[in-house]
Formats: structure tokens, C-alpha cells, sequence
């Protein structure tokens, strides 16, 4: 497997633009380090509800949740406990696997639409939690000046953890995605019937995936909180999970980097077009439109036309895609 | 309950009759997601903020005409008609080119057009909150159980009931809706014994977008209108649509009645997580019944 992979001019391209990134503080400016941390994290979560979506073909629509779930677990536990950093570190993550089981358990009954609006209310649920009791979790305000380990507290340490981690993380995904288990996976999306025939138990691969997948959106929350220091309930909030999902279809969903492309255009977009104009949604919609028009590969990349060619028939029958 | 206070059966009733006026604003917006669901079978992200529009809107008419009574009535019939005209023209100049394409990409119009329209909504009425009074007829209150009951609310179990009759008469009675059922079922038969579906769509749409706008104007004078908006009520119709089977206009109103009666109870249990009980319901119904209360078009 590692052969292969080494042999791959992909694994070049990015084992260079991995080096590039390692020195970029050296020469960018102190925004633009923090604005490529804020990229990582969001990519980084991108990736991980793209295991679902573009691997899986599940309809995960409320993946922000398991983000805010991370992020609020690793918050409160370094804003008020004493318990040593990396612990917290390690708790969002495991919180949001766990909390991704949960929601698992009862969604993964439902097929699409459905189980994607049975995760909108399951998530609502916990950010309403979040929302409302301020006690612990400061409702609508959220927790600011969460005291972040010193080495990586500044802008840099803060870019070079979060870079190193995206990194670790996107090579687990990988070597999850070209296992058995993720050939399984990408079966059971082009053609479950079949899948089932074989005597492969599709939902239960299918959890396996939720929770992987929300274990890594775990580590996306983490790193918003060492990038950010503050921990808030729009994370949890269902715009975001749209926004994220937007990403995903954007860079394209059946590529392993598309959503790292589509989550750094999002990004980079909110935060330029923002500094200009307040209304910076606005030029996204008209953007979406533009792109839906003109280029609706550039959306969905070329495979996604390869793929979807072949599942016409199945996409007529199932009257959902 | 706190304090060892009882609950008397004066209170539940006046919780159950606000839970059913909350439920008939529910059932109006969320009936026209659900024709559009059923009809052109896609998830209107956009219906929510068509909805904050015709709040808007009809803040701006009934303030044009002097905030009094007659501003208030003319606003209720303008404002969904304003809501539709948007509607139709973006219907008309984008949406209608997308319907050979794939599903996913009118998800994706909608939802682009939820962002444009929420920002346009700030760019003309701006972040203030804004409030309407309702007519000298229906302010105040009238005593029910002996407890004060706003003339409003009553006024709203009044509308509720009679556009769900309307609606059915409308989908059963006459032409135009017996093609738009029959859309719901099977478009090509629809399109090959000559009927022009693209028009059936438009006509979905701009139905089910005006009733998101009328909605949103019998909402107005009971809550503070705002951005935002958009954002709380789409997330509800999404659920009630779903709990209660896509497309099913009686299961709009089925799951509009438990969404808002657990509402109110929530209220009155437990304020602080009121929000909670709603979401419960959804997930309790869609475990037990994976599909919906009622059959799905779909």
C-alpha cells in the first residue's frame, strides 16, 4: 500500500506543497498564517464529513454538530477544569465520536432525506443544550480567552499544530479510504443492493464511517479552539453544517482533496470579500449561482460526471439525487 | 413546577390553544414547502427567508398606510403577493433552466438564493427589529377558562382551518390542481399527454412561496420582526414536512399541530429548554415511523 502510494504523482504534489506550508511563516505575513490555520481547520472538517458524504453517499446534513461537540468538550474542560491539556485535547475527539455513535444509532435506520433530517433535529437538539444552558456553557455568548498549552498559543505555534495535525489526519484518511474497509465503503454508495447481496452488513459499515467521520470533525473542533480561543453555539448551529456541505460539493465530492479546495475558497472568499462589504453572503449565493450555471463541473469536478453517467438510472428510481 | 406549583387545567387549556395557533402559522408556511416538495421534489431552502420577506413586507405596507387598521388588512393580502412576485421572477429568469439538470443543483439554487435574499432583506430594511400591531378589532384579549386569551390568536385558529379547506379544495376541486397532483406522481405521463410542465413548476413554486409570504405576514404582529428569522422557521418546516410524509399537505398540518403543541407545553414545563420538546417529538416520531405519520408523495 505504502509503495503505491509513494509512487503516485499526487503524493509528490502534495508531500511538496506540504514542505511549502512548513515554511510559509518564515516569509507570509502574521494574517495570512493565521487566515491558512483557519483554512486547515475548515478543510480538515470538509474532509471529514466528506468521508460520509462523498464516500458514503449519507446524507450527513447536521455534521457542524460533531465540530461543536470537539470544540465545546476540549473548551470546557481547559477553561474549567485542571486537567492537563492534552487530555482535552483527546476528549473532544472521543465526545464526538461518541455523540456521532449516538445520532448513528438513530439515523442510520433512515434512508437519505430522511435520515439527513433526523440529524438536523438530533443536532438541533444538542445546540439547543448548548444555547440555552448558560451555566455551563455561556449560552449565546459562548466562552472566550480559553487558556491554550504556551507552545502553542501564538500565531505560529498555533499554524504549525494545526498544520501537522491536518497532516496526520488526512494521511489516516487516506489510508482509511484506499483499506478494504474504504473500497467497502465506496461499494456500498454505487450500489448497496448488490453490497448487501454479499453479505456485507451495510449499516453497520455505513455507522463505522459515521463514526469515524465524526471523530475527525472532533479534531477539526479542537483545532478551532487552539486557532480561536473561544468556543461559541453557531458552531453547532445548522448554517454552518450547509456551509461545510457546500464546500464538499464545490471542490468535489467524489475527489479525496476536493473539499480542502472548496473549504479554502469559502474561506479565503468570506474573509476578503468580507473586509470590503458587509454582505458577503450575498456575493456567495451570486457566486453558487454563477457556478451552478457555467460550471457545474468545476462543482462537482469531472469524476462526479463519470459517476453520475453511470448512476443515472438509480438517481431516476431513487428520485433523491 | 418549581415551588410545588400545580397545573390547572385552565393553564393547559390556554397552553393548548396557543400550541394550536403556533401550529397554524406553522401548518401555512410549512403546506407551501410541502407542495413545492411534492411537485417539483425539491427541499426549498429559500421558503424560510420568503418568509422573513413577507414579515418585512408587511411591516413596510401596513407603515405606508399609516400603521392603522386598514394598513394591517391591505398588508395581509399585498405582502404574500409582493413574496410571489419575487418568487415568480426568480423562478422565471434562473430556476426554470435548471429543471433538466440534476436534482442536487436546485438544492443548491435554493439555497443560493437563500443567501442572496437574506442579505438583499438587510440591505433594504436593515438589522432593526420592527413591530406590527394588529387591527383595533383583534388587539386585546378575550377570557377563556377564565384566563386572558389574545384576540389574535383566536383570529389566527380561525385562518389556519380555512386555508387548509382552501387548499384541499384548490388540490382536489380544480383543474389547475388535479395537474399539480398529478405532477406530484408522475411528471413525464403529466408532460406527455401535453401539458406545459415547466409552467406547472412555475405555478408550484409561486404557490407555495406565496403561502410562505402570507405566513409571514399573519406572524408579524406576534413576534418582533428580524433578520434571522429565516434561519429558526426553515429548520421547523424542514422537520414538520418530514415527520409528517413529504409532500402530504395533511401531514403538513399533522406534524405543524405536534410541533407547535409541544411547543407550548415545553413552555410551560420547562421554559428554559422549551426548544428542546419540539425536536424530541421529531426524533420519537420519525424512530417509530421512519417514514412520516402520513404517506409521502416521494
Amino acid at each position: 500500500m505504502f509503495g503505491e502510494l509513494i509512487r503516485q504523482k499526487s503524493f509528490g504534489v502534495s508531500l511538496a506543497v506540504f514542505l511549502v506550508l512548513l515554511l510559509a511563516p518564515s516569509f507570509l505575513p502574521r494574517f495570512y498564517i493565521y487566515l491558512l490555520a483557519v483554512i486547515f481547520v475548515t478543510a480538515l472538517l470538509a474532509m471529514s464529513l466528506n468521508l460520509c458524504v462523498g464516500h458514503g453517499m449519507l446524507f450527513q446534513f447536521h455534521h457542524g454538530v460533531f465540530y461543536g461537540v470537539g470544540a465545546y468538550t476540549a473548551g470546557l474542560l481547559l477553561a474549567k477544569t485542571s486537567i492537563p491539556w492534552w487530555m482535552a485535547f483527546v476528549a473532544g475527539p472521543l465526545a464526538a465520536a461518541f455523540a456521532g455513535l449516538l445520532i448513528g444509532l438513530f439515523c442510520i435506520r433512515l434512508n437519505k432525506l430522511y435520515f439527513g433530517m433526523l440529524q438536523i433535529s438530533l443536532g438541533s437538539l444538542i445546540w439547543a443544550i448548548a444555547f440555552r444552558w448558560y451555566g455551563l456553557t455561556g449560552g449565546d455568548d459562548g466562552i472566550h480567552g480559553i487558556p491554550i498549552p504556551d507552545f502553542i498559543a501564538s500565531t505560529t505555534g498555533s499554524y504549525y499544530f494545526v498544520l501537522i495535525v491536518l497532516g496526520i489526519c488526512l494521511f489516516l484518511m487516506y489510508l482509511i479510504l484506499k483499506s478494504p474497509f474504504g473500497s467497502t465503503l465506496q461499494a456500498i454508495r454505487d450500489n448497496p443492493e448488490r453490497c448487501a447481496a454479499v453479505g456485507i452488513h451495510v449499516r453497520h459499515h455505513q455507522l463505522k464511517t459515521i463514526v469515524i467521520a465524526t471523530f475527525f470533525g472532533g479534531v477539526a473542533g479542537v483545532l478551532f479552539v487552539v486557532v480561536e480561543g473561544s468556543i461559541f453555539p453557531d458552531l453547532l448551529f445548522w448554517v454552518l453544517s450547509l456551509e461545510i456541505f457546500i464546500m464538499c460539493l464545490l471542490g468535489g465530492w467524489f475527489t479525496f482533496a476536493g473539499p480542502i479546495l472548496g473549504a479554502a475558497i469559502i474561506v479565503s472568499l468570506r474573509t476578503f470579500v468580507g473586509t470590503y462589504t458587509e454582505y458577503w453572503t450575498l456575493i456567495l449565493g451570486v457566486i453558487l449561482i454563477l457556478l451552478i450555471f457555467f460550471l457545474p463541473e468545476g462543482i462537482m469536478g469531472y469524476n462526479y460526471r463519470q459517476l453520475f453517467r453511470s448512476r443515472t438510472k438509480y438517481a431516476h428510481d431513487s428520485q433523491m439525487e | 413546577m418549581e415551588g410545588g406549583q400545580t397545573i390547572t387545567l385552565a393553564a393547559l387549556s390556554i397552553t393548548l390553544l396557543v400550541g394550536l395557533s403556533r401550529a397554524m402559522i406553522l401548518f401555512i408556511v410549512t403546506s407551501g414547502l410541502s407542495f413545492v416538495l411534492g411537485v417539483l421534489r425539491v427541499p426549498n431552502v429559500a421558503h424560510g427567508s420568503l418568509y422573513m420577506i413577507g414579515a418585512f413586507a408587511a411591516y413596510s405596507i401596513s407603515a405606508l398606510f399609516g400603521s392603522g387598521s386598514v394598513g394591517f388588512w391591505l398588508a395581509l393580502i399585498f405582502a404574500p403577493l409582493v413574496v410571489a412576485l419575487i418568487s415568480l421572477i426568480a423562478e422565471r429568469s434562473l430556476f426554470c433552466h435548471l429543471y433538466e439538470r440534476e436534482h442536487l443543483m436546485l438544492l443548491l439554487f435554493t439555497f443560493a438564493l437563500m443567501l442572496i435574499l437574506g442579505d438583499l432583506t438587510k440591505i433594504v430594511w436593515g438589522a432593526d427589529y420592527r413591530s406590527i400591531m394588529p387591527p383595533s378589532l383583534l388587539q386585546g384579549f378575550v377570557t377563556i377558562f377564565d384566563s386572558p386569551f389574545p384576540k389574535y390568536n383566536l383570529f389566527l385558529l380561525i385562518i389556519g382551518p380555512l386555508v387548509a379547506i382552501g387548499l384541499w379544495l384548490f388540490s382536489t376541486k380544480t383543474k389547475m390542481g388535479k395537474i399539480a397532483r398529478a405532477a406530484a406522481v408522475d411528471m413525464e405521463m403529466v408532460g406527455a399527454i401535453g401539458i406545459n410542465v415547466s409552467w406547472v413548476f412555475a405555478f408550484a413554486f409561486v404557490l407555495g412561496c406565496l403561502l410562505a409570504g402570507l405566513g409571514g405576514a399573519l406572524v408579524s404582529p406576534t413576534i418582533s420582526v428580524t433578520l434571522g428569522m429565516d434561519h429558526d422557521i426553515i429548520i421547523e418546516a424542514f422537520l414538520i414536512v418530514t415527520i409528517g410524509g413529504l409532500g402530504n399537505m395533511w401531514g403538513a398540518l399533522v406534524g405543524s399541530l405536534i410541533f407547535g403543541i409541544t411547543q407550548s407545553f415545553g413552555v410551560l414545563l420547562w421554559p428554559q429548554f422549551a426548544i428542546v420538546f419540539p425536536y424530541l417529538a421529531v426524533v420519537i416520531i420519525l424512530t417509530l415511523k421512519p417514514t412520516g405519520l402520513l404517506k409521502s408523495v416521494w
